[in-house]
């Protein structure tokens, strides 16, 4: 492919999970003593009960994209310090380096081309464990670069999301990330571009507000955690106990804010009929078949 | 609030930490949105209603006319009795609030009237039925639209300019900021017990946080500061009034010389944001 400079890199990743260390774990949503093979083996779901445990954007990377396929894109940016933001005396700089080297990701946002069930994409996964997940400026920068990817290779472009928001460490120019990423949306519109995104555990905050929720289709997995406000502030706030099962992705699609809640096993083969019927190529506009 | 130290009206303005200033853009006796749209208009017709669910006493919006011109406001009003900050839920908005001013910036491209934005929240609501009627997407829906609406937006920082509560009418061409209004991604007090787990070191996030009017010009988030008599607007409020219609009278000027365009504004928020390139 011309267009770009294309460099392939190798996977690099160790997939990282939250799941207890041990032979075998108690389930953190049933409770029930499971194998921890087993969840591993079942796509680090419940084989139980099927929670959903947070994965790492690289395991999600692997059990999502055609293997091989994955070509990174804009992973040369590096986190600047422009608040020169220090907590309990480690700096901004050094919190990024940790999150760096705990996930082997440059950011909380990985972007590359895949092909997905055979269909090429743009693939955008957030990590939740980088530093919550949160959006700063190289976040907020590389979804715009993940977009004009997008735009010029005329492929749909598929986000997940994990974000406990935007990041604070930066401030006012994180909040910023908020309105430059609506703008890349809009202009993914205007090209007619298919933008999936696909809420996982948990998308939140500033991510919520801005980029999660303007995917063309909005997906979710089960159980994910999707809020704008946390609910440790509104219980705080309001003094009141919360809803049973309040800001699930269950209650999300209840209240018309999703259009599909997934299993994991099932992602990939969902993902990829969504794709196959919307990718650009597909577009019916210009193709007159009229013999008359 | 320390109301001894906001009184003050012989404090040293460069002194103040970024905490005073918190709470001075807090202060009960601020001069909020209504009392600048009753000094600054010639006249006001409110707009109700988000035409699909409710209408949010904390987001007012309107039709104005401004030195004999139209113009369209949407704008956070806290409220100043009891009653009144109760009915209009301290400035926070709903999802309500927030899609009647995406009626607002809509009707103001249709006619071809600039939009005049007063921003005074300390957040978007974070409440069961905000989340329920979807807070998130209202929010991401404004952000989206002010890309496209093509017409002109003002934006004023009168107090709080609180997160994306703040920027979801503020996606503007042109924002001024008060001098002792504050803009921040979270109350100081929400960053203390997230990052340093103790909610009393607010006044330290506070200064971490640079939310300040002279931190956002240095950051190009905000283009012009607009002074505040001595201790703050609640010392004479009629003294905040004319700086602040000079502001909105100088941007409809540029606006005539099409100074503002899509193109503009969309550049600008495609620009913030720091960080490095490697070159491998």
């Amino acid at each position: 492919m011309s267009l770009f400079s294309r460099k392939r890199v190798p996977f690099r990743g160790t997939p990282k999970s939250d799941i207890p260390e041990g032979l075998w774990v108690k389930c953190d949503s049933c409770h029930q003593t499971v194998y921890r093979s087993d969840i591993e083996d079942n796509l680090q779901v419940c084989p139980a009960c099927g929670h959903h445990y947070r994965i790492g954007a690289w395991k999600r990377l692997e059990i999502t994209a055609d293997a091989g396929s994955f070509v990174e894109r804009h992973n040369t940016l590096n986190t600047a310090d422009p608040l020169h933001f220090t907590v309990n005396e480690e700096d901004y700089g050094a919190r990024v380096a940790r999150a760096q080297s705990q996930s082997n990701l440059d950011e909380a946002l990985l972007s590359g081309f895949v092909t997905l069930e055979g269909h090429n994409i743009v693939l955008g996964i957030m990590d939740p464990d980088f530093i919550m997940g949160s959006m700063g400026s190289v976040v907020g920068e590389k979804f715009c670069r993940m977009v004009d990817d997008a735009i010029d290779a005329r492929q749909p472009l598929v986000v997940f999301t994990a974000s406990g928001g935007a990041r604070m460490q930066e401030g006012i120019l994180a909040l910023m990330q908020m309105a430059k990423t609506a703008d890349a949306v809009r202009k993914l519109n205007e090209a007619r571009i298919p933008y999936i995104t696909v809420l996982t555990d948990p998308t939140t905050g500033g991510v919520l507000a801005s980029f999660a929720s303007l995917g063309d289709i909005v997906i979710a997995e089960p159980g994910a955690y999707i809020g704008f406000a946390g609910k440790r502030l509104i219980q705080g706030a309001l003094n009141v106990r919360l809803p049973e099962g309040f800001q699930s992705a269950e209650y999300q699609m209840e209240n018309g804010f999703l259009d599909a809640i997934v299993k994991r096993q099932d992602m990939r083969a969902f993902l990829g009929r969504l794709v196959r019927y919307l990718s650009p190529s597909n577009s019916h506009a210009g193709q007159c078949h009229d013999q008359t | 609030m320390n109301d001894t130290h906001a009184n003050t009206t012989q404090t040293e303005d460069g002194k103040l930490t970024a905490w005073e200033r918190m709470e001075i853009a807090r202060h009960t006796r601020r001069p909020q949105m209504l009392f600048y749209v009753s000094r600054l208009f010639e006249d006001f017709i409110e707009l109700h209603g988000d035409r699909l669910s409710g209408d949010d006493p904390a987001m007012v919006c309107g039709i104005a006319r401004f030195e004999g011109e139209t113009v369209f406001v949407v704008g956070q009003h806290k409220g100043i009795s009891t009653d009144e900050k109760v009915a209009r839920n301290f400035g926070m908005a709903h999802p309500e609030g927030y899609r009647k001013a995406l009626r607002i910036f809509r009707l103001a491209e249709k006619l071809g009237y600039p939009v005049v934005s007063f921003v005074d929240t300390p957040a978007a609501y974070p409440g069961i039925r905000a989340e329920e009627r979807g807070q998130g997407m209202a929010i991401a829906a404004n952000l989206l639209e002010m890309t496209r609406t093509d017409t002109p937006i003002f934006a004023a920082v009168l107090g709080e300019g609180g997160s994306g509560g703040a920027l979801g009418i503020a996606v503007a061409d042109y924002v001024a900021m008060l001098e002792y209004a504050v803009y921040t991604i979270c109350p100081p007090e929400r960053c203390a017990e997230i990052l340093w787990r103790d909610v009393e070191e607010k006044r330290q996030a506070a200064e971490a946080l640079r939310i300040t009017a002279a931190d956002l010009l240095s950051f190009g988030v905000i283009d012009t500061v607009v002074t505040e008599p001595a201790g703050g607007a609640h010392n004479a409020p009629e003294e905040m009034v004319a700086p602040l219609a000079a502001e909105i009278r100088a941007f409809l000027a540029k606006h005539k010389c099409g100074e503002w365009t899509l193109e503009k504004r969309r550049a600008k928020f495609r620009r913030f944001g720091q960080w490095h390139e490697n070159q491998t």
